[in-house]
């Protein structure tokens, strides 16, 4: 599973490179098997799997780490940037450029009284955090960071990534409902009801991103994109946009934990680091979905003259920034609203995408590049037709300002001035 | 500009359709009998060439022998203003006819002054302390309250 | 099937982001739809009234500043009016237009902190309140100026004003007329055609004129329920019979029009000033006024339109230093009577939208 990664590679044949291993491990010479001068594994026979566990655990120690601290990095570089936005300078005292507040907050939150409310099921209530932040390490499991860079090469790599998300609704419903708390339990409610909705479009955009590649694990995916499917799917980068900030429960979609109605919905219990294992959750989906996106959408970790891994992140920088814009716009939506945009809005939208797609594979499912630039035109304008019918169909239209009519209750003010 | 009718006016046209009912007046105001006073409230509000339909604002005065209700009344449509006023005698519970069936405006102006002067009003829906807490005792506003 | 539900009663409150302060709704909640709201007040109830029994005329004004602490001028403003109505003392006109200047600069404040509260309970992650509290900083600088002060100002004096403005402070009031069409434009261009915003405020929360008016609602809510009734042209007070203005009113009595009346209100509160900058003449800010005033035996109800509705005092005087009785009738304690009628059967984030714009300020209503 971790073969094709070229760092377990490397490392594996340093500790077990012999000849048993020659798939893995390409001889120096003929009959010499080994890495890089070392010319025989360090190990003896018969103890390979301690290569092999070695290997995987710091390749994962490796990635987790990445991601926790790039998730540290991003909620500094989210609350600058949304300072920014909000015509103020956001976290600038600790640290160049306010750098180190992660690691400020991070102190701050290990050393707050974790208070555990009296009724709570405190099972439950201490294992949400966990179950919340879990699934977004293991969605970083099947994504390619850089070229022959990854943990595993799932061959249903976007099935485990959807799968794996879909366990946050569940934790989201754990914490609520163990808090013991009304808001809490409102919160969990509405987490169940809207995570388990945008599943739907979610999935459903990405069916199209299969078609086209013809597989369903990510690298071959990035692979297959000889076209940014950005430029070939515009509808499903949409929906999967919208979906994806929707299962995040971001701004125009945060009903969940929505602060001005039920205060912070499922986690308004949690105190200490249980709360900042919830926050790393949540500063961690942004980083998750721009990766999938990059991944799924923008040719993932391919790119002409700069190295992959740094066009990689530049990337998932971009859509991270989006997603934060976003955020800082928009107001939310209420309840039955978004339940409506869910099912009235994209999955019907989702449905024409996936239509077409599969019209078009079917057609052409070899296409040249001509073929495929011509998809991307038939693509675009579907995307527009139909983003605008149901703008008119669903919207308010224009906003047009009604000439107000008075109450027969006062008329007496036009009588001076 | 607003005007205000002037005492004169209104206990005509008040006594004429509720005789009996206006205790005294003066230029400025009226004093209305507590125990007519809906009839003249419903009075004030309904007929078209007064059309009190709001009410500005409820107020107790305590005077130490009697309480006076005091109520402030505008007309949206013609712009004219009224003093309406009751007095009350009697220091434990005075009561005077709530006026919430009429103008919705006094629920919460009428349970302040029972809170805070002591006033009763007779009638009203809900009449609990709003400011204070269920079980203060006395009525703060009084002049003779002391802690 | 039905599905046997149960109806969840919850404390919204006292504390609580939306409920602008220390005020509490027990709510019961079938589902999301509101089923019955009870408000529960006095959590800031400080006993103005009986406070001012105790003071000199001239104190007082230092105990209406703590009312509606983001609108204090026009409280100094009802104030003062109502004791030169008991005193029978004139104001000069510069003092006049000194304070309607004021009055006009805080409510364009006032609507200013409504606009951002109001997007924040929308849950537009507090960047239209940044924007709107930028623009209100610019007012209190100029307030700054006037009396050195920035929230509890404490400017007017009964008789006129406590001084008068300094020389760059004119300038200053010119730039501020300048920029601010400009950042109302900003406003309006992030917030009134935005689709989230028409969605979440067209049509919910509708309060109609006749409900309204038995109500004894004032203000920016009863002119949005199309009822054209502002003091400062039914009742002139001050010199707003000098310049000239609209009355912006609504049609549907929704939380669109309610928002959309307080964005009106700021650029004919512009025009206001702008107005008095053009009429007022040098002269004196304060008429000879004892130390001490005693008003003679009687009593005065003096009103204006605050940003939040009409703002009454009833003074009633024994012809002492003090007053014998100071009411004050505070719109945002009155609009709060509607409450119950306009958030029951809506949603919960309807219930919180439509409560934001009733916009009350718990000083006012505890007293």
């Amino acid at each position: 599973m971790l073969e094709g990664n070229a760092i377990f590679r490397n490392i594996y044949c340093l500790l077990a490179g012999n000849e048993g291993n020659a798939a893995y491990c390409t001889p120096l010479a003929p009959g010499q098997y080994g890495y890089a001068g070392v010319k025989f594994g360090l190990l003896p026979h018969g103890w390979e799997w301690v290569a092999y566990f070695v290997a995987g655990f710091i390749i994962v120690f490796m990635v987790v780490n990445a991601i926790m601290l790039s998730t540290a990095l991003y909620t500094w570089f989210e609350r600058r940037a949304i300072g920014r936005f909000q015509a103020r300078i956001g976290p600038n005292r600790w640290g160049p450029f306010g750098l180190l507040q992660p690691i400020a907050d991070l102190l701050k939150m290990l050393l707050k009284e974790d208070t555990v409310p009296k009724d709570a099921d405190r099972w439950v209530f201490n294992i949400a955090p966990i179950v919340m932040f879990v699934p977004m390490l293991l969605i970083f499991a099947v994504i390619p960071f850089g070229k022959s860079s990854y943990i595993a090469n799932l061959n249903i790599g976007i099935l485990f990534i959807i799968s794996v998300t879909t366990v946050s609704a569940l934790a989201i419903f754990m914490a609520g409902w163990a808090s013991a708390n009304k808001y809490a339990m409102f919160g969990a409610v509405r987490g169940v009801a809207q995570l388990v909705s945008y599943e739907v479009p979610m999935v459903l955009s990405i069916v199209g991103v299969i078609l086209l590649s013809g597989s369903l694990s990510t690298i071959s995916i990035v692979e297959s994109q000889r076209l940014p499917f950005l430029l070939l799917q515009p509808l499903g980068f949409l929906i999967f946009l919208l979906a994806a900030s929707a299962e995040m429960n971001r701004t125009p979609f945060d009903l969940i934990e929505a602060d001005s109605e039920i205060v912070a919905g499922y986690h308004i219990e949690y105190s200490g680091m249980k709360w900042g294992v919830l926050q790393a959750a949540e500063f961690a989906a942004p980083l998750a979905t721009g990766a999938i996106m990059a991944t799924l959408f923008l040719q993932g970790w391919r790119g002409t003259f700069l190295p992959s891994h740094l066009w990689f992140l530049l990337k998932v920088f971009s859509i991270v920034f989006l997603l934060l814009w976003i955020r800082a716009t928009l107001p939310r939506f209420r309840v039955d609203q978004i339940m409506g945009f869910a099912w009235k809005g994209l999955f019907p939208l989702a449905l024409i995408n996936l239509f077409v797609t599969a019209i078009e594979v079917l057609i052409w499912p070899l296409p040249n590049t001509g073929q495929l630039w011509l998809m991307v035109g038939i693509n675009w304008i579907v995307a527009v037709v139909s983003i605008v019918a149901f703008a008119n169909i669903l919207g308010q239209r224009s906003f047009r300002r009604l000439r107000p009519r008075t109450s027969p209750l006062a008329g007496v003010t036009s009588e001076v001035g | 500009m607003t005007t205000s009718l002037s005492g004169q006016e209104l206990s005509q046209i008040v006594s004429e359709a509720v005789p009996d009912s206006v205790a005294e007046w003066n230029e400025r105001d009226i004093f209305i009998k507590p125990e007519s006073w809906l009839k003249v409230a419903r009075l004030l509000k309904e007929k078209a060439e007064l059309d009190f339909a709001f009410l500005n604002a409820v107020t107790v005065v305590d005077y130490i022998e009697f309480f006076e209700v005091v109520y402030h009344l505008t007309s949206l449509r013609h712009n004219h203003s009224a003093v309406i006023k009751m007095r009350c005698y009697g220091r434990e519970e005075p009561a005077v006819p709530s006026v919430v069936s009429i103008w919705q405006g006094a629920d919460f102006q009428e349970r302040e002054a029972w809170d805070l002067m002591g006033v009763r009003f007779d009638g009203h829906p809900n009449l609990k302390r709003i400011m204070l807490w269920e079980g203060f005792p006395g009525h703060p506003q009084r002049k003779d309250f002391l802690r | 099937m039905t599905l046997k539900t149960e109806p969840v009663t919850i404390n919204i409150g006292p504390q609580h982001p939306s409920t602008h302060g220390v005020f509490r709704m027990r709510v019961t909640f079938d589902g999301e739809v509101v089923v019955d709201v009870e408000p529960v007040l006095g959590y800031l109830h400080r006993g103005s009234e009986k406070l001012a029994e105790e003071r000199t005329y001239t104190q007082v004004v230092t105990l209406t500043d703590r009312l509606d602490y983001v609108a204090s001028m026009s409280n100094n403003l009802a104030y003062v009016l109502t004791v030169e109505k008991l005193a029978g003392i004139k104001p000069p006109d510069r003092a006049m237009y000194l304070r309607v200047i004021a009055a006009e600069l805080m409510r364009i404040a006032s609507h200013l902190v409504f606009t951002g509260f109001w997007l924040n309970d929308l849950g537009a992650l507090a960047t239209p309140l940044m924007y709107c509290f930028r623009e209100r900083e610019k007012i209190l600088d100029l307030f700054e100026m006037l009396c050195g002060a920035r929230i509890t100002l404490s400017y007017m004096r009964p008789g006129g004003v406590f001084q008068d403005a300094p020389e760059d402070f004119w300038p200053a009031l010119h730039r501020f007329l300048e920029e601010m069409p400009n950042y109302i434009d900003e406003y309006e261009g992030l917030i009134t055609g935005n689709e989230i915003v028409l969605v979440r405020a067209k049509n919910v929360g509708i309060l109609s004129a006749e409900k309204a008016v038995n109500s004894s609602i004032s203000g920016p809510i009863l002119r949005a329920s199309g009822v054209e009734w502002d003091l400062r042209k039914a009742d002139p007070y001050e010199i707003y019979d000098r310049v000239k203005f609209n009355i912006p009113f609504g049609g549907v009595g929704d939380n669109f029009d309610r928002y959309f009346v307080r964005v009106q209100e700021m650029r004919e509160s512009l025009k206001i000033i702008e107005q008095c900058v053009e009429q007022v003449e040098p002269g004196p800010v304060r008429s000879e006024v004892p130390f001490l005033v005693r008003p003679p035996k009687g009593e005065a109800y003096g009103r204006v339109e605050a940003p939040k509705g009409e703002l009454g005092f009833y003074l009633v005087s024994d012809g002492g230093i003090a007053p014998y009785r100071c009411k004050i009738r505070s719109p945002s304690f009155i609009n709060l009577t509607i409450l119950r009628d306009i958030l029951v059967g809506w949603k919960l984030a309807d219930m919180i939208v439509t409560f934001g714009t009733i916009d009350i300020n718990m000083g006012e209503v505890d007293r």
